[in-house]
């Protein structure tokens, strides 16, 4: 079943990283943690993208002496994927860590449990 | 006749009555229920009794509101006032309950993190069980090198006049995306104002507005010699780099996202070596604005309009000059000057943002 | 070519263009331009509809110079048509009904952030509608996240920046499970536009090759938009995102955005791979079974709350759960009710939400079951809103619920594997439904606490007309109109469907 695994090690380790940014996002309680493994997931993602848009021996997308033969380049659109990707992830990074910057202000905590804790008893505070 | 209740079954019956006016919360949580007595414990892990440090927090308490605390005045002691307002107000007692939950969520957090490692294992190994099944690395009889890309190689210079095949794809073929990506760009530029803005106008963030001046005084530029010295040298490279990039986007690596990058940090750089008040002779929140205003209105225009004309097989009439000189390609080098200004804008906002809460 | 086949790319553009602008502009007249560019993308996609009616087919329009393989597209149906003019209708009311308490709720000088977010959220929902382009989808899955997010936390209070840290974590989940899906699918077909992609899809079926990565394929995408419209195990983040945003915002999360997702998936379903494949794969299973669960546990938790918010919020959980079950049920009928219920659901949750809010504000902004005691008669529209939204999620005959759960009911008939989990499912669902929704109504027509609240306020019934902004007026009776029209004319709309999913394929 794993007997083929030796073709695909970039793949592999895209894989393993989307792995470990997945579980970081979902489970660790740190948010810069959380923020963190959402990059790694992402950024798995585009070297996944990547690596499958390479092709053994060939050239940059970019045109050079006038060749236009499709056979002496590399598939241009995993590139072109990858380049809108990583605006999106830098937009929702951004957000992210602004909301964090926020949650921090106002409970002093980057904890998200702590955070959830606090704001509970601030409520029940008000009533 | 009607048979007498039980007081078994008049409780459950009283009880029924109260949820059913919702008087009765049943979701109760069992752990707020357990006790914690941990407070003697705190109060000996309090530090001295600090009279002056304490009437500062106080009074910094009053001007700012107890929303923010001010850290910055005495961070381990503002903390620790705090846990003894709490012991004193004997009912809130804060950090103990905290204590207590967490001590009961130990043995929780361990079955976590066990978990949390079994997930990750099992995430892996299924993608893994994917990837052996995938077609191979680097092979060039892949599904994906099909009709697609070679029409993008073969074709893709006189179609789209680019030589960078990648460009030529992302702001020709596939357009309505990276318009897309720049909306991306701009709505998080937006939520990030909402957050991070401060707006004097109004009294609910006055307070923070107060915070943020006051921690912006440690980043002010203290007129080194040094960093002024190399940042004329550098930012005008920079700016040259940053717009040689997005210039040659067609032409070469690069393209109106990298290069705005590129510019953005020349701006950040230079306000971080000569300050708010000089950057904002040349670029400010209104200069911000309008330029945003003006790339983004051209981009949806000149884009709609290649859409409509390509929709309705009309021609464009857009002249795609010659192949390989920086005038040509049609509206790819508009479009990537305004993507250019676009991110450099957003970059240049998401700094001043995160740091004092407006330009 | 028809100058009306313009109108979906007019629409997408015009509600982002309206966007662009609005951040030069006041709020005022931003909350102008958005309310003009969405009754626009109304008016544009009810022609699509008329249009696409007439016609009887689909088409595929190009967003560029170039055919399928090579550029973008968009395509348009009835389905699509139908969708968007529902969707924009629901969204107009909900801005019209909401704009008080965004005045209230939202900063000053943050007004016509909000209404930025109200427009790219628009187009990003019409370009999840109309795509026929998976990457596009992409792109526009994160707009419309981000937008989420951004109406979530525009109040800016403690639980709504909690709120929105949650949602913007299982979303961003979602996303990297969407995309790597996709990139996987690129992977085994080399094709990124839906169509080209159905038919690699059909020709690695037939070879038999790259089976497990296309099965891992299918549950992937599932899981994601799941995740991201909040399916029973992954609902921790909706009860606080929907139930503590401002009213325009609820009711647009809770009805269009998790819908626009399921949409989405629908389209994958019917567009990427085909019925026959998906049933195949058994992923049809697993959302059934999840759809159940979420059924039965939303609505149990929804009774345990005392909070009303968070008892929509939850009940919520259990109707979406109805539209996964409806899915899953793998049959055309199943997909037709589930398609009925995401419209049926979007006007009846935009409706209790509005309204309330309008009981919350005659009770002295408090949302607890006591406190809104009797506000049935301080707030006579209000209440007469949340009657009919309640009924309408019960099943009430001549509401639209009823219509959605005669669908699943008779859909179930005609597949014998699920028939008795789904009528037993629905019949108990519905049995919880009337608990927690007559438990919080005789409560609202129940006099309050003596001297609770100053006279003003009291059930003279000339309360009503004073404390409702005539926005809030037109958005409430014209939500309750469409679910009369939705309960009582549903035969063309359901005929719409079908024929629009009959042209998905």
């Amino acid at each position: 079943m794993f007997g083929e695994l030796n073709l695909n090690l970039e793949e592999e380790a895209a894989m393993v990283l989307f792995g470990i940014g997945f579980t970081m996002l979902l489970l660790h309680r740190n948010l810069i943690k959380k923020i963190l493994g959402m990059n790694i997931m992402d950024t798995a993602i585009y070297l996944f993208l990547a690596a499958k848009g390479y092709i053994a021996g060939r050239q940059v997308p970019i045109l050079t002496d006038g060749v236009t033969d499709p056979a002496a380049y590399i598939n241009p659109i995993p590139s072109g994927l990858v380049l809108t990707g990583i605006v999106v992830s830098v937009s929702t990074t951004a957000l992210m860590l602004a909301l964090t910057i926020r949650l921090y202000e106002r409970y002093h905590s980057l904890d998200l449990d702590r955070i959830l804790i606090s704001m509970k008893q601030e409520e029940e505070e008000q009533l | 006749m009607s048979k007498r209740k039980s007081p078994q079954e008049l409780g459950r019956y009283l009880k029924f009555k109260r949820w059913l006016a919702g008087d009765l919360d049943l979701l109760e949580d069992v752990t707020e229920d357990a006790v914690p007595v941990a407070a003697p414990e705190i109060a000996d892990r309090l530090p001295a009794r600090d009279s002056a440090l304490e009437s500062r927090c106080r009074a910094s308490e009053e001007v700012y509101g107890p929303e923010v605390w001010p850290q910055s005045h005495a961070p381990g002691y503002a903390q620790a006032w705090r846990d003894r307002v709490a012991l004193q107000k004997g009912a809130g007692d804060a950090q103990a309950v905290l204590q207590a939950q967490e001590k009961s969520l130990g043995f929780f957090r361990a079955v976590y993190k066990i978990m949390a490692v079994l997930l990750c294992g099992a995430i892996i190994l299924v993608f893994l069980w994917t990837t052996a099944f995938l077609p191979p690395f680097g092979n060039p009889d892949n599904p994906a090198n099909n009709e697609v890309p070679a029409r993008y190689i073969r074709h893709g210079v006189e179609e789209t006049g680019a030589t960078n095949f990648v460009t030529g794809m992302i702001l020709d073929y596939r357009a309505f995306d990276t318009f897309g990506e720049s909306c991306v760009l701009f709505i998080a530029s937006c939520c990030v104002q909402v957050l991070l803005r401060v707006d004097a106008c109004d009294g609910k963030s006055a307070a923070r507005t107060r915070i943020q001046q006051e921690n912006d005084r440690l980043f002010e530029p203290k007129n080194d010699g040094i960093l002024q010295q190399t940042a004329r040298l550098l930012v005008p490279l920079i700016m040259i780099f940053g717009v040689y990039i997005i210039l040659n986007g067609h032409l070469s690596p690069g393209g109106g996202f990298s290069g705005g990058a590129v510019l953005g940090s020349g701006l950040i750089l230079y306000l971080n070596t000569f300050g708010f008040a000089k950057t904002e002779r040349f670029f400010n929140e209104r200069v911000y604005r309008r330029m945003t205003l003006c790339a983004l209105t051209f981009y949806c225009l000149a884009k709609s309009y290649s859409f409509f004309t390509g929709a309705n097989h009309l021609e464009s009439g857009i002249p795609l000059g010659t192949p390989g000189a920086i005038l040509s390609s049609g509206l790819i080098l508009p479009l990537n000057i305004c993507v250019g200004l676009v991110v450099m804008g957003t970059m240049y906002s998401f700094y001043t943002l995160f740091r004092k809460g407006g330009m | 070519m028809s100058f009306v086949q313009n109108f979906p790319f007019f629409s997408i553009i015009l509600a982002m263009f309206s966007g662009i602008v609005s951040s030069v502009l006041k709020g005022k007249k931003a909350r102008v331009l958005s309310i003009c560019a969405i009754a626009a993308t109304m008016v544009l996609s009810a022609a699509v509809l008329a249009y696409c009616a007439a016609t009887g087919e689909s088409y595929v329009y190009w967003m560029g110079h170039f055919p399928a393989p090579w550029g973008n597209e968009i395509r348009a149906g009835v389905l699509e048509g139908l969708t968007a003019l529902l969707f924009s209708a629901i969204m107009l009311l909900s801005v019209i009904g909401g704009v008080k308490y965004t005045q209230t709720d939202v900063e000053p000088s943050k007004q016509n952030l909000f209404y930025i977010l109200i427009d790219l959220m628009l187009s990003s929902l019409l370009a999840l509608v109309y795509t026929n382009d998976l990457f596009t989808a992409y792109v526009f899955v994160e707009i419309n996240t981000i937008a989420g997010c951004g109406l979530i936390m525009i109040t800016q209070t403690g639980r709504s920046l909690t709120a929105a840290i949650r949602y913007m974590v299982m979303s961003s989940l979602g996303s990297g499970l969407f995309l790597i899906g996709l990139s996987l699918l690129y992977d085994v077909t080399g094709q990124l536009l839906m169509s080209p992609a159905q038919e690699a899809v059909g020709e690695i079926v037939e070879s038999g090759q790259y089976e497990i990565p296309l099965l891992v394929i299918v549950a992937v995408v599932s899981v994601g938009l799941a995740i991201k419209s909040g399916l029973f195990p992954f609902h921790y983040w909706i009860p606080d995102t929907y139930g503590y945003a401002t009213p325009t915002a609820s009711a647009i999360l809770s009805g269009l955005v998790s819908k626009g997702y399921i949409f989405l998936l629908i389209k994958f379903y019917y567009r990427v791979l085909s019925p026959e494949s998906v049933v195949r794969s058994h992923i049809g299973n697993v959302l059934f079974l999840f759809g159940v669960a979420g059924m039965m546990l939303g609505s149990l938790r929804a009774i345990m709350q005392t909070d009303t918010r968070k008892m929509i919020a939850y009940s919520s959980v259990a109707q979406i759960g109805y539209i996964y079950m409806g899915i899953g049920l793998g049959t055309p009928e199943g997909m037709i009710a589930a398609v009925f219920h995401i419209f049926s659901h979007g006007a009846t949750k935009a409706l209790l939400f509005l309204s309330a809010r309008g009981l919350y504000r005659v009770s002295g902004d408090r949302t607890d079951f006591l406190a809104l005691r009797g506000s049935g008669y301080r707030n006579r529209l209000a209440g007469v809103g949340f009657l009919v939204g309640s009924l309408s999620m019960v099943g009430f005959p001549m509401l639209s619920g009823f219509i959605s759960k005669l669908l699943f009911a008779t859909s179930a008939m005609a597949s014998p594997g699920k028939m008795l989990t789904t009528l037993i499912a629905l019949a108990v669902s519905t049995v919880l439904n009337a608990v927690y929704f007559l438990r919080l109504l005789t409560g609202l027509y129940r006099p309050a606490r003596s001297g609770a609240y100053d006279a003003g306020a009291g059930p003279d019934g000339a309360a009503g007309e004073r404390v409702n902004a005539p926005g809030f007026r037109v958005a409430v009776l014209c939500l309750i109109a469409f679910n009369l029209i939705l309960g009582l004319f549903s035969q063309p709309i359901v005929r719409a469907i079908t024929e629009g999913l009959a042209m998905f394929s």
